[in-house]
């Protein structure tokens, strides 16, 4: 980092490496084109319109950079999806709906560094021969998508963008396209039946891998807003000196939103899984509030399923098996995959002893009972249902074996949708009731599993009371 | 419906944006229409429809289905106050309260398909959103295309004065 000095109070901390988030906070850093091609902003957009796009996408597969949206899939794969025999127009969408509750990284992006996007996604597009882009930012980032749109115009004026790029031959448009205000418009086939005017109702797949069936029928690669700002920097390393970057398997730096009960919430920038929560919380956010205990931590974004602080994980460590805490656990992907859980989307939030989380669970259930697109019955009933459940018990009417009825409905819910919000929706319920049964059944009354609903019942029960139930 | 000439540019701009299908260009011309008027009338989705080549169902569902989109008006100052859950950690419904209060808004109308409440003088209107990605500096709102971070009950008098 160098020469760079970061704004009072908003320096990184030293054990972040700051690779996307270089210009965040820069002291003296603006949006403008000037000031991004003064830091030598567009030149590997130069460099890969000299070289052969099938060159740009192996340096990706070989960095083993892995979407940063929340599925964490391969990048370079993703994009060799394309049918070799298409003879249709390819697109290039850039998914800037981050709306994951826990997750605000891209934000950052787009409102401070707005070329580094614009010139991965000129790399991408090159790569998988894409001449129409779009960048779908959610509605509720207003200023976000005014300084793309600038940022879009001073790229034309520059040629990055437009007809015949830099001599190359390759030309591009790039458009920014609002959402409306629905998480759902994150999921990709969502976010494209979106971009073409209806309701995000998530396409089923098979058939529907954008890759081959994605905009208008047509190839569709649809990218993080993250993940394409690490294309120019794995241009700018190369595949293979990306890959050093991190863990294997897990290459490269991402961002970590910390958020809840913690000293110091916010976002580092990490190598992928040479952090482990423990740090993460300790060092890096300056520990929990002082007096308090962890209790649990989300840690990528409220769909991935809890970790109750007292667990211990089996982990494969090379050829050996051993047993971890929370506390050790490396944020990587793979690692908390094996620890029943997700990176995700890298929003981890953190919650010590003073939440209940019959509050938490409810909270996180009326947001996925508000989002749910209604397309598919198992989710669109059973995220209603669960809120509703744990709407009773935290206002007090719940009874003990409402808990059981929250997992069952889980249950019917995780693998039963067209899309993975069916899982969004039911993991945070099954986790919490697996993992805090205790906590949720105190919550809940004895006496509430006769309560009278009818002024009628209400009379009958008087003469219950006076028998004791055997 | 009066579209003055500078909305009328905006909207065909937006449209020649969507080369390949004029139907992607709903959610834009949606927005510019909500942003000059305020909220989307009936008027406005046929408009819309006629526009595009559509059928007026094909708008009303976009309409109806984002909560983006409001078919009432809001008060002059539209207040969106993040209600998931590092917001509510941080006091979020503390903050809603205390700005309802402030402001004089009564929520208890507020239903599902309603879920905007405005106040007694039309100057503020308010409604919980969902995540609205700044979950570190929480509690935060929108108040029309203002971020704030970090508003709390406390400084909720100082964020409305700067509104009046």
């Amino acid at each position: 980092m160098g020469d760079i000095t970061y704004k009072a109070g908003r320096e990184p901390h030293p054990r972040e490496k700051r690779l996307i988030f270089r210009n965040v906070d820069r002291e003296g850093w603006d949006t403008s084109i000037d000031c991004a091609m003064k830091d030598g902003g567009y030149e590997q957009a130069k460099k890969a319109l000299t070289l052969e796009p099938k060159a740009i996408t192996d340096e990706v597969k070989t960095s083993g950079l892995r979407g940063r949206g929340g599925a964490g899939f391969p990048t370079g794969v993703k994009w060799g999806f394309i049918p070799p025999t298409n003879t249709k127009p390819v697109y290039l969408i850039c998914n800037a709906d981050e709306s994951e509750p826990g997750t605000f990284k891209d934000r950052y992006i787009l409102h401070q560094d707005p070329h580094q996007l614009i010139e991965g996604m000129i790399i991408s597009c090159y790569a998988v021969g894409a001449k129409l882009a779009y960048i779908y930012v959610r509605e509720e980032f207003p200023e976000a998508a005014k300084i793309l749109e600038k940022a879009i115009g001073e790229a034309h004026e520059k040629g990055f963008l437009g007809k015949d790029i830099q001599g190359s031959g390759f030309d591009l448009e790039i458009y920014v396209h609002r959402g409306a205000g629905a998480y759902i418009c994150g999921e990709e086939t969502g976010l494209i039946e979106s971009l073409e005017g209806k309701r995000p109702y998530p396409r089923i797949k098979p058939p529907y891998f954008p890759a081959a069936l994605g905009l208008y029928m047509s190839p569709t690669i649809v990218n993080n807003v993250e993940t394409l700002c690490h294309v120019k920097h794995i241009m700018e390393m190369g595949g293979e000196e990306y890959a050093k970057l991190g863990t294997p398997r897990n290459t490269g730096t991402r961002i970590l939103c910390v958020s809840g009960d913690v000293q110091q919430p916010g976002y580092y920038e990490v190598e992928v899984g040479k952090l482990t929560f423990g740090e993460l919380v300790n060092d890096v956010c300056g520990g929990l509030k002082s007096g308090r205990k962890l209790k649990a931590v989300i840690p990528g974004g409220s769909s991935a399923k809890v970790l109750r602080a007292d667990e211990r994980f089996k982990i494969k460590k090379g050829d050996d098996e051993v047993e971890i805490g929370v506390e050790d656990i490396p944020m990587d992907f793979d690692t908390l995959m094996a620890c029943g859980s997700m990176a995700g989307s890298g929003g981890v939030i953190v919650m010590d002893d003073s939440r209940s989380m019959t509050w938490v669970l409810n909270n996180i259930n009326n947001f996925y009972a508000h989002e749910s697109c209604g397309q598919c019955t198992p989710c669109r009933e059973g995220s209603l249902w669960m809120k509703k459940i744990t709407d009773r018990v935290v206002s007090g009417g719940g009874t003990p074996s409402d808990i059981d009825t929250l997992a069952g409905v889980a249950k019917n819910i995780d693998g039963r949708t067209i899309c993975a919000f069916g899982e969004a929706c039911s993991w945070p319920t099954s986790s919490f009731v697996a993992k805090f049964r205790d906590e949720l059944v105190a919550s809940t009354t004895e006496e509430n599993a006769g309560k009278a609903t009818t002024p009628e019942a209400a009379a009958q029960r008087r003469y219950l009371k006076a028998e004791p139930v055997a | 419906m009066d579209i003055p000439q500078e909305l009328d540019e905006k909207i065909t701009e937006a449209i020649s944006h969507y080369p390949v299908s004029k139907r992607s260009a709903v959610l834009p011309v949606l927005h510019l229409l909500q942003h000059h008027f305020g909220y989307i009338t009936e008027e406005g989705v046929t408009w819309t429809a006629e526009k595009l080549g559509l059928e007026p169902i094909n708008v009303l569902e976009v309409v109806t289905f984002y909560p983006g989109f409001r078919q009432k008006a809001p008060g002059k100052y539209h207040i969106r106050v993040c209600r998931t859950l590092s917001c509510a950690m941080s006091g979020s419904y503390e903050l809603m309260e205390k700005l309802c209060e402030l402001a004089d808004i009564d929520r208890d109308t507020v239903t599902h398909h309603d879920p905007i409440a405005v106040s007694k003088d039309g100057k503020f209107s308010i409604e919980f959103a969902e995540c609205l990605a700044c979950c570190g500096f929480g509690p935060v709102c929108l108040v029309n295309d203002d971020f704030h971070e970090k508003v709390s009950a406390e400084s909720a008098k100082d964020l409305l004065a700067q509104y009046s």
